[in-house]
């Protein structure tokens, strides 16, 4: 158990010390979070009463497109040179490299979300009502985000056509967690007369659930 | 040896002829046995209901019913294929994957040709069903777009039997979150549940079923043969590769 | 009959879309059994025509 938790964490750490040294996230998949909200904003006129009342729909779509771009991103430093291979062959046990490389990928969706979080204050001139409910579905949301995307990433891995792939395998997929987060910041962001704790118990569920079928599928497809 | 020159054989000639005969049969009931759906207003007087459209559902519910058949064909031979690794399973995944594909663009087609003189709209967001289905259709594309990307089916195999269980298993969550979703619009009142259904309505729709169901297995029962056949013949191109490297190699030495 | 354009609407692409996604099938099929030896298309070997 000991040694599992410690591969977990060199796996993370492998993975967000790549992403620190090419600075990815910080130099393009920030600046296209941005470019988003940006576009949203003007594509629905800049008009600042529909801004705010969609801003949760707005954030959660921009995090799921954000998301492809990490996922892609974190399976393509381990197709150079075959790295999940050697990775697979290293005596690392499956499950580790999955929940690593999906610790990572959440941990740079969390770094994007408060970002973004910002953003949707800033641009929309979002209110933020109850503060505690955006952080845990926030977090929750990007961990069943991760995890799915984890291994649509693995299964996909080795295919030249994977970029395109990915999206159209793991958002209708999605559909749930994207569902659930987004009325849960409705409320609060308080946009919305619903109970946004429900939503979030929705949320925490589903995170649950898809990282067990994830650990799962794993677990399938890298037995041999 | 007779040498087989399609993927028929007797079994799925009788099944094709039989379906063949079974939908005409229901066509005719479909449209000039059965009658329309006229309700009269209990107070008014008024005439009401959905008319001749409602001929549109002896084709409609019978293959969503397929669909939902199909799929749970392809969630099954995918856990087959996960426990037994043999490419017969694979292929009746693939074949069921692909059929239910179809027919699922059929119900989304046919369900909103129906939607339009009935619910006055192409497309009614407020309907779980309706979404769910949709949500379903796009995540079976893409099962089918995974299959289509490996060059190889013995490599496409298991992330494809994967693919299919996540996807299965996803789908009473979306039900579910479609459901609570949709909870804040009004919520449209199923409407073959209040249709009058007579015995010669149910028996068509029965029928509709059947013949569904014939057309459904004669369509997989050949999709499965060509996977089948593909697969024998891109064994065969790996072994005539490795002969002819064999042979060369022999030359050289 | 009412709504006929919508009634020939759906059952004819239904129907159109089944029949050419058949024949596709069928002519695939035809195409693949030509290239691929008998044995291997277990469907069509009666016990009599086995091994031969």
């Amino acid at each position: 158990m000991k040694r599992l938790f410690a591969d977990i964490g060199l796996i993370t750490s492998k993975d967000l010390k790549i992403e620190l040294r090419s600075r990815v996230l910080t130099n393009q998949v920030a600046p296209f979070a941005l470019m988003i909200l940006v576009l949203f904003g003007i594509a629905l006129d800049a008009d600042q009463q529909s801004l705010r009342n969609f801003a949760s729909g707005l954030f959660w779509i921009s995090v799921l497109l954000c998301a492809l771009m990490a996922i892609s991103r974190s399976m393509t430093i381990e197709r150079d040179d075959e790295a999940l291979v050697g990775l697979n062959l290293s005596g690392v046990d499956p499950i580790a490299i999955f929940l690593g490389k999906t610790c990572a990928i959440a941990i740079q969706l969390l770094v994007l979300e408060i970002f973004l979080g910002v953003g949707i204050i800033l641009l929309y001139r979002s209110e933020v009502e109850d503060l505690w409910l955006l952080v845990a579905t926030g977090l929750f949301a990007c961990i069943a985000v991760s995890a799915l995307g984890t291994i649509f990433g693995f299964l996909a891995s080795g295919l030249g056509v994977r970029e395109t792939l990915l999206p159209i395998l793991l958002l209708p997929l999605l559909l749930p967690v994207l569902i659930g987060a987004t009325r849960a910041f409705d409320d609060a962001l308080g946009v919305a007369a619903i109970n946004g704790w429900n939503w979030f118990a929705f949320v925490a569920g589903l995170t649950v659930l898809l990282t067990g079928v994830g650990a799962g599928a794993n677990y399938l497809l890298a037995e041999n | 040896m007779t040498v087989p020159i399609t993927t028929a054989s007797k079994g799925s000639k009788i099944l094709g002829i039989t379906s063949i005969i079974g939908f005409a049969v229901l066509i005719l009931l479909a449209f000039f046995v059965t009658d329309p759906d006229i309700r009269f207003h209990p107070e008014t007087g008024e005439e009401f209901g959905q008319f001749d459209a409602v001929r549109l559902l002896y084709l409609h519910v019978p293959m969503a019913i397929v669909t939902y058949l199909a799929f749970v064909i392809c969630a099954i031979a995918s856990a087959g294929y996960l426990i037994k690794r043999t490419f017969w399973w694979d292929s009746m995944a693939h074949a069921a994957g692909e059929v239910g594909t179809l027919t699922c663009a059929l119900v989304l087609i046919t369900g909103s040709i129906w939607g339009r003189p009935v619910w006055n709209t192409w497309w009614e967001w407020g309907d779980v069903r309706l979404m769910s289905t949709l949500i379903l259709f796009l995540l079976f594309l893409g099962y089918l777009a995974l299959r289509g990307a490996f060059v190889s089916p013995q490599r496409a195999a298991r992330p494809a039997a994967i693919v299919a269980l996540i996807a299965v298993l996803d789908i009473p969550l979306i039900n579910r979150s479609v459901e609570w979703w949709e909870n804040r619009t009004l919520h449209q009142k199923s409407t073959l549940s209040e249709l009058k259904i007579e015995d010669l309505t149910l028996f068509t729709l029965m029928l509709g079923i059947l013949v569904s169901v014939l057309v459904m297995s004669w369509l997989i029962l050949h999709r499965f043969r060509v996977a089948w056949l593909e697969h024998m013949e891109f064994e065969q191109g790996v072994k005539s590769a490795i002969e002819e490297r064999r042979h060369i190699d022999n030359k050289e030495q | 009959m009412t709504h006929l354009g919508y009634l020939i609407a759906g059952w004819g692409l239904s129907s159109l879309v089944i029949s050419i996604y058949a024949v596709r099938l069928l002519k695939r099929g035809a195409r693949l059994s030509a290239r691929v030896p008998a044995q291997n298309a277990r469907w069509m070997s009666s016990p009599k025509q086995d091994g031969g």
